[in-house]
């Protein structure tokens, strides 16, 4: 499997570390137990598309949003992770 | 009827008779319109819950449903190592149980699993991993759970190939479980279907279960491309395969789905009589009885479902074994191939009721679940028969994930593929 980060290309998986599931969101709220519980423990696992986090730990450094098929491996795109907050964020900079 | 029970006389009998009377182990029936209990899954964990509900819980009006043939999941694709060298208190009694029942297990089932207790022996290379096994020899030992400490000396005697004097991982001694050792994984599955269905067990395989019936909150059967069968109660094992199958009862896991690889290679003279794991890399190995050294390492470490690995950790699995035995180097690597493990957020399992119910979860087994078998079986009917979880699986509960009672033999927190 390669990554092909937005600033370095197309790199080897094993230059990369991974971090899980991108779509959850950290609660507002700091009082909502619940919330965090389902925010640090639970997932989707999908079969199938899966947006995820990766960081180029041997290479930029940056972190990473990887949209891959968990069937095939194969990867649909990949973001900087900043662009992705920026854009949830309402694109404020 | 002649050769149902397998004996001396029963294999010398079908000797002089050519070999003509053996039946099938398990019969293929049709499905039952419903049944007390379903299990989805005839990976090891699901047949031997059928078989403890039906030998120890009095429950025989089960099935075992398996959307591919058994055997062909986990349960046949691991690299069959049993062990109970665990350092917590949830985990010790729960392993040491399995450790227990592996010990009688080919009486119980009258099936040869080729269970080898060949002892297990995890080395270390610096002071500090020592008094890290040192404290987890003396957990078991404290839970009467047998362990012992090797210094290099008595090592040398076991395993004189392994690279000692090696610069950079100079091997300093070992912890050794001499019960542990391998069973045969495929036997295991065999051998339990072959049990329950003696005792009226439905197992039918080529049957995908695809949703469930619920009615007020209560579970009522199961939808299947063989159709619906209803069911009092139903009991899902579905390893890898968990978050999707409990996705259909609107549940979401502390789970992902990891690939963790395994390789053999060409069959060799006799090499190694234990199981031996390297404590400063990811490699462990053990030899077959066909000869085959039988090796693995960590999991590749990404949300995978694809039942095949990448190559950067083969590449990883053979470093680790060329610094820890340069002497296998020019074997041949003869197959490899990848299962799905249900990698749970504290790196241990689920046995326990769900919100909906009558369903019951047994899941997040990861990379360990083998050696769990006959315990999960045996916690899980207890759970299902009797509503309540046996003593010994009581602290593998779903409520642990909020309420903070994890059970992280590692310590590396909400991380799956750190496990
Ligand atoms: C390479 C490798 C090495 C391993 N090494 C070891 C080891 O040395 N020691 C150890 O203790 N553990 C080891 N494990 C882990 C162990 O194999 C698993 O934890 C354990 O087998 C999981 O339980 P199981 O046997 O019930 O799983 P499986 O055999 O995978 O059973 C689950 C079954 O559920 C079925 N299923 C899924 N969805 C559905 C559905 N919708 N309808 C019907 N059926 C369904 C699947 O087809 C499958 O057969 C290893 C695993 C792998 C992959
Ligand atoms: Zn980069």
């Amino acid at each position: 499997m390669r990554i092909a980060c937005p600033h370095c290309g197309p790199r080897g998986v094993d230059e990369f570390s991974y971090l899980g599931d991108a779509t959850v969101t950290r609660p507002t709220d700091p009082a909502d137990l619940d919330g965090f519980a389902a925010y640090v423990h639970e997932r989707r696992n999908p079969a199938g598309r899966h947006r995820e986090l990766w960081q180029h730990a041997l290479g930029c450094q940056s972190w990473l949003v990887v949209t891959r098929d968990t069937r095939t491996h194969a990867i649909e795109a990949v973001e900087a992770a900043r662009d992705v907050a920026l854009a949830r964020a309402g694109g404020e900079s | 009827m002649t050769s149902d029970r397998y004996s001396i006389f029963s294999l010398l009998r079908e000797t002089l008779n050519g070999h003509k009377g053996w039946r099938p182990a398990w019969r293929s029936p049709d499905p039952k319109p419903s049944y007390d209990v379903v299990i989805v899954g005839g990976g090891g964990h699901g047949l031997a819950t059928a078989h403890y509900l039906a030998s120890r819980y009095g429950v025989t009006n089960v099935a075992v449903l398996e959307k591919g043939w058994i055997g062909g999941g986990n349960v046949g694709r691991n690299t069959t190592i049993v062990r109970s060298n665990y350092l917590l208190p949830g985990n010790v009694p729960f392993y040491e149980h399995s450790m227990k029942l592996w010990e009688g297990l080919e009486q119980d089932l009258n099936y040869n699993a080729m269970v080898s207790q060949r002892g297990v022996v995890n080395l270390f290379h610096s002071d500090g991993q020592r008094d890290a096994y040192v404290r987890r020899g003396n957990s078991m030992r404290m839970h009467g759970v047998d362990a012992e400490l090797l210094d290099v000396a008595a090592l040398k005697r076991i395993l004189p190939m392994l690279d000692f004097d090696n610069a950079r991982f100079p091997i300093k001694g070992a912890l050794r479980q001499r019960r542990g050792g391998t069973v045969r994984h495929d036997a295991v599955a065999w051998g339990y279907a072959r049990a329950a269905d003696r005792r009226g067990v439905d197992i039918i395989q080529n049957c995908e279960v695809t949703g469930f019936r619920i009615e007020n909150g209560r579970i009522s059967g199961v939808e299947t491309s063989r159709g619906f069968i209803g069911a009092a109660k139903v009991g899902l094992a579905c390893a890898g395969n968990s978050s999707r199958v409990a996705q259909m009862a609107g549940l979401r896991l502390p789970i992902e789905s990891h690939a963790l690889q395994a390789f053999v290679s060409e069959g060799i003279k006799p090499f190694i009589d234990t199981v031996c794991t390297f404590g400063a890399g990811h490699f462990y190995i053990s030899q077959s009885d066909k000869g085959g050294l039988v090796f693995g390492g960590d999991i590749d470490g990404y949300n995978s479902y694809a039942q095949r690995g990448n190559l950067p950790t083969v590449e990883d699995v053979a470093e680790g074994g060329m610094a820890l035995m340069p002497s296998i180097g020019r074997v041949r690597m003869l197959r490899s191939w990848g299962g799905i493990m249900d990698m749970s957020m504290d790196g241990s399992p689920i046995i326990d009721r769900t919100p909906v119910d009558g369903l019951f979860l047994n899941a997040g087994w990861c990379y360990g679940g083998f050696k769990a078998t006959p315990a999960s079986g045996d916690c899980f009917a207890h759970l299902i028969a009797r509503g309540e979880p046996h003593p010994v699986g009581a602290a593998y509960r779903l409520p642990r994930f909020a309420t903070g009672r994890t059970i992280d033999e590692k310590g590396v927190g909400a991380q799956p593929n750190l496990h």
